[in-house]
């Protein structure tokens, strides 16, 4: 079948077979920050924004994404880069396999929750699985952020 | 110090945060064909016939293998120095299956559909053996796992295939039974921990091609890059000079990339091919055929005098290997010699274990690699010693573990190396005050059917395999004057890149930015075991330091030849090299620059390091916990952990470091737990059946360091990799008897469990 989509409001045009996964059609395109993690929608690894708001792309097909536009962090580089910052300044990012999904999440929580409690942090982010940091140096990275964006 | 000791950001950071391809699937885009493989869906079976005909001939599809098809010499897939203590028991493919999943036959194709329907029109008749599937039945059992007559033990590991023996061995010191017979107290228990996914994020996979020389070229997530060159050499029957190994990032490795997992596969197929081949594991394969932690049966007996002294401890570990020996004769080895060494001033002691052979899912390297089901043991045994003694656990610890004052004293349970840095009871003391043990111990009742109680554990590890691990690094001076650090050690996420880089900024008196770091190519990069054993900051921290000092060497005389003075007359402060007696200098840039050009000397040097002792860290953990006694339910509430790594070369990766592996010690704690039906498959093999910690299920954590100098480290350092996962299982366990007079010594610690042995204390 055939879809359009914009990603980080690039226009493709493309022939797909109707089973096609978007993180694999975004992969293909050469958005490479995007991960699979597992095939279960469990890790949070493959988040990226469907119309602004974020979703796992590994579990929502492509053809779903016909006529939208998807936002993965290769779109927004300067607001990544500015969290990304407090990450690294905890060495919390460690492998950074789950960094992009990690931080597409943690943007848009920025976006949804106004001055989010600690247990609120917690819960909007459950869904990202991190096997390396502990979370810890994660939150302490959301908390300074945070603060820093007031 | 200006560099080393400071909390700096790695190297790599702001690349992986902001998305960039960096890794093996990444930059291995564009074509390549399709690895999978066709997997046993019996635990025990031999294969009578196999018929591929059809799916050869589907196209699109490259190219199908059988074991009929394979090199035919056994070799093993765990990553260690050669002549490895792993049995070579396995091939790429073999007749004989001896776990569910055990690959079948290799498919490689355009693309995953294809594939796919290819390996859905192989036909095999199976005959299918009844398996062994218990591991505490598979010693001498009537089932063999390995019948085959070419069985190799390249080292005396005590193997013998024909009992389901993988490694056995017995140590043992002073007169045990008398020092038994004077105790006053005795604990003999016994305590199973479960086998353990590492589940990092990346799962298993590799790339390969043919270079233009006709050499196979490999892209892997590896933590051993060399060992998985001579691992392909073998399993393939080719020169190692025809293999060339590259790590890029990986996404996590925690031991399980300390094995040949993928890299195998698409070996072979680009080999009998020609074309470039990619395998990467689903998380589902990750799950019921990767490397996890080998499931154990731990037996102590521990015994005290009267006043809680610990005079004897007699452990006896039996070990899963599964199908395969991957790490098995090795990990067992830590389960008691890194346990009873903290305890050094016992009298007696005796360490014997049997490895054995079954048919479930091969083990393989997890963090802590057999110490952390040692320490569940022996601490929990401990903290039943404290019980029998009404004692504080602390208190008794206090009394018999080591601490700074043992310094200079030999350990006879640790190879009879020498002590040289320990602070545990700093360590220990200062996580009481951090968590107000006095005040909370044993537990505070909250009211209702809560309770919050506390539970410690101390623990230690290694830093690197005394005598056997060899790391090298190659430092180069050049243009305008910054350097290049050439390493062959893996960093995997833990930002060995960045400390190695900041060892080398102190020792080179620059900045750290002027450091560029470059690993791993096994053509290029100087040799190195790998990042496996907590040895990379202090095994090749100390090849940098020496490499360094050599390197300087060479920059003063060349600077003191530019400037006509000798050697003696010049010093180096980073920035140049000046006269001692006139005001004579000459830059590092211009030094660096002229050293390209004509009559001059390019400046490099390369030293390697080798250790003949592995010092331990220590660290004490004490964690608090709600406890909901009507249900068992846990919730964790705060976990406090002080840690003696020696220096931290940078404190900020320290404390993640601890944070992490706390974490995963938490999981193994309380439900992480390989599960398999009663025909062996593995039935939780997703992350929605197999939890690892999510943010809500770890409380607060809080890390603070004791450190001490290790003379023989870099600036002091030791190692803290895996040592921060050997507390959570004994401190929850101890947390959990306090709250309920319930001792859980099978992990994982369920509600369940809690909940039952309460209903039989009343």
């Amino acid at each position: 079948m055939q879809i359009k989509l914009w990603i980080n409001d690039r226009e493709f045009e493309d022939e797909i077979s109707p089973d096609t996964v978007l993180i694999d059609f975004i992969r293909s395109k050469g958005f490479l920050s995007v991960k699979r993690g597992c095939e279960t929608s469990n890790c949070g690894l493959c988040t990226v924004y469907l119309e602004g708001k974020p979703v796992l792309s590994c579990s929502t097909l492509a053809m779903r994404a016909d006529g939208k536009h998807i936002t993965t962090i290769e779109g927004i580089e300067e607001e990544a880069k500015e969290f990304g910052g407090f990450m690294a300044d905890e060495g919390a990012e460690q492998c950074g396999f789950c960094s992009p999904g990690f931080i597409m999440s943690v943007l848009a929580m920025k976006k949804e929750l106004k001055n989010p409690t600690e247990d609120e942090i917690k819960k909007y982010l459950e869904g990202n699985l991190c096997r390396c940091t502990g979370y810890m140096g994660q939150l302490r990275a959301i908390k300074k952020y945070l603060e820093s964006q007031i | 110090m200006k560099v080393v000791n400071k909390g700096l950001r790695k190297k790599d950071a702001m690349a992986l945060v902001t998305g960039k391809p960096v890794y093996t699937d990444d930059i291995t885009q564009g074509s390549s064909l399709v690895v999978k493989l066709l997997r046993s869906p019996h635990a025990h079976a031999n294969i009578e016939e196999i018929n591929i005909d059809k799916a050869k001939n589907l196209k699109g599809i490259e190219c199908v293998l059988t074991y009929k098809e394979v090199p035919s010499a056994r070799f093993t897939t765990a990553g260690q120095s050669f002549p490895e203590p792993s049995p070579y028991d396995r091939l790429i493919l073999d007749r004989r299956l001896r776990c569910v999943g055990d690959p079948v036959a290799i498919v490689a194709g355009v693309d995953e559909k294809t594939v796919n329907k290819a390996i859905s029109l192989i036909k095999v008749k199976y005959e299918i053996l009844e398996p062994l599937l218990d591991f505490r039945q598979a010693l001498d059992n009537e089932i063999i796992v390995h019948p085959e007559e070419d069985f190799n033990a390249l080292c005396d590991v005590g193997a013998d295939n024909n009992r389901n023996l993988c490694a056995a061995a017995n140590s043992e010191s002073g007169n045990l039974e008398e020092e038994f017979n004077n105790c006053v107290h005795i604990v003999e228990q016994t305590y199973s921990t479960r086998a353990n996914n590492q589940t990092m994020m990346e799962t298993f996979r590799t790339y390969t091609n043919l270079d233009a020389y006709g050499r196979l070229n490999v892209i892997s997530s590896t933590q051993v890059p060399f060992h998985i060159r001579r691992i392909l050499a073998n399993a393939l029957n080719i020169p190692k000079s025809k293999i060339r190994v590259i790590k890029p990032r990986i996404g996590g490795g925690f031991g399980a990339k300390q094995s040949a997992v993928s890299e195998m596969f698409p070996a072979i197929v680009t080999m009998v091919t020609g074309k470039p081949a990619k395998m990467i594991y689903s998380r589902k394969e990750s799950f019921t055929n990767g490397s996890p932690r080998h499931e154990a049966e731990i037996k102590v007996r521990l015994g005290a005098d009267e006043n809680g002294v610990i005079k004897a401890i007699h452990m006896y570990s039996l070990w899963n290997a599964g199908a395969y020996g991957d790490h098995g004769p090795t990990t067992v080895g830590l389960s008691g010699h890194k346990a009873m060494t903290i305890y050094n001033k016992i009298k007696a002691f005796k360490f014997n274990y049997d490895v054995v052979y079954s048919n479930t899912m091969w083990g393989g390297a997890y963090r802590g690699y057999g110490a952390t089901q040692g320490f569940f043991a022996l601490e929990s045994a401990v903290n039943e010693l404290a019980t029998k003694l009404n004692m504080d656990p602390t208190e008794l610890r206090l009394k018999n573990m080591l601490t700074e004052n043992q310094v200079g004293d030999t350990m006879p349970t640790y190879y009879n190396e020498i002590l040289n840095s320990c602070t545990l009871d700093k360590c220990l003391i200062k996580a009481k005050e951090m968590i107000e043990w006095d005040k909370k111990y044993p537990y505070v009742d909250m009211g209702g059917d809560k309770v919050r109680s506390v539970g410690v554990a101390v623990a230690m590890q290694g830093s690197g395999i005394s005598q056997v691990d060899v790391g090298a690094v190659e430092i180069k001076l050049n243009d305008d004057g910054f350097y290049t650090l050439n390493i062959g050690a893996t960093d995997m996420g833990t930002g060995c890149d960045s400390i190695l880089a900041q060892i080398a900024a102190e020792c080179l008196d620059c900045e750290y930015d002027n450091i560029v770091v470059h690993g791993v190519d096994t053509d290029t990069s100087p040799y190195d075991t790998g990042s496996y054993a907590s040895s990379t900051t202090y095994i090749t921290g100390m090849a940098v330091v020496k490499t360094c000092e050599t390197l300087k060497n060479k920059i003063l005389k060349e600077g003191a030849r530019l400037i006509d003075r000798s050697i003696e007359e010049v010093d180096f402060d980073g920035q140049k090299v000046f006269s001692l007696i006139d005001d004579k200098n000459i830059t590092l840039k211009d030094i660096a620059n002229s050293s390209l050009l004509g009559f001059n000397n390019y400046l490099t040097a390369s030293e390697s390091h080798h250790s003949p002792t592995s010092p331990p860290p220590f660290m004490a953990g004490i964690v608090e916990i709600e406890m909901d006694k009507l249900t068992g339910q846990i919730d964790l509430i705060d976990y406090v952990a002080v840690v003696d790594c020696g220096t931290p070369i940078n404190p900020n990766l320290a404390r993640v470091q601890t944070e992490g592996g706390l974490v995963q010690g938490i999981g193994m704690a309380l439900y992480e737990d390989i599960k398999y039906n009663k025909d062996g498959r593995m039935m939780n093999d997703s992350f929605l059946q197999y939890k690892i910690p999510s943010r809500l299920d770890v409380g607060n954590i809080r890390v603070a360091f004791e450190s001490s100098y290790e003379p023989t480290g870099p600036f002091g350092a030791k190692s803290i990799g895996e040592l921060v996962i050997n507390t959570p299982c004994p401190a929850i366990a101890n947390a959990v008897y306090n709250a309920t007079n319930v001792n859980i010594r099978t992990l994982p610690i369920t509600s369940e469990k809690i909940v039952m042995g309460m209903l039989e204390n009343k």
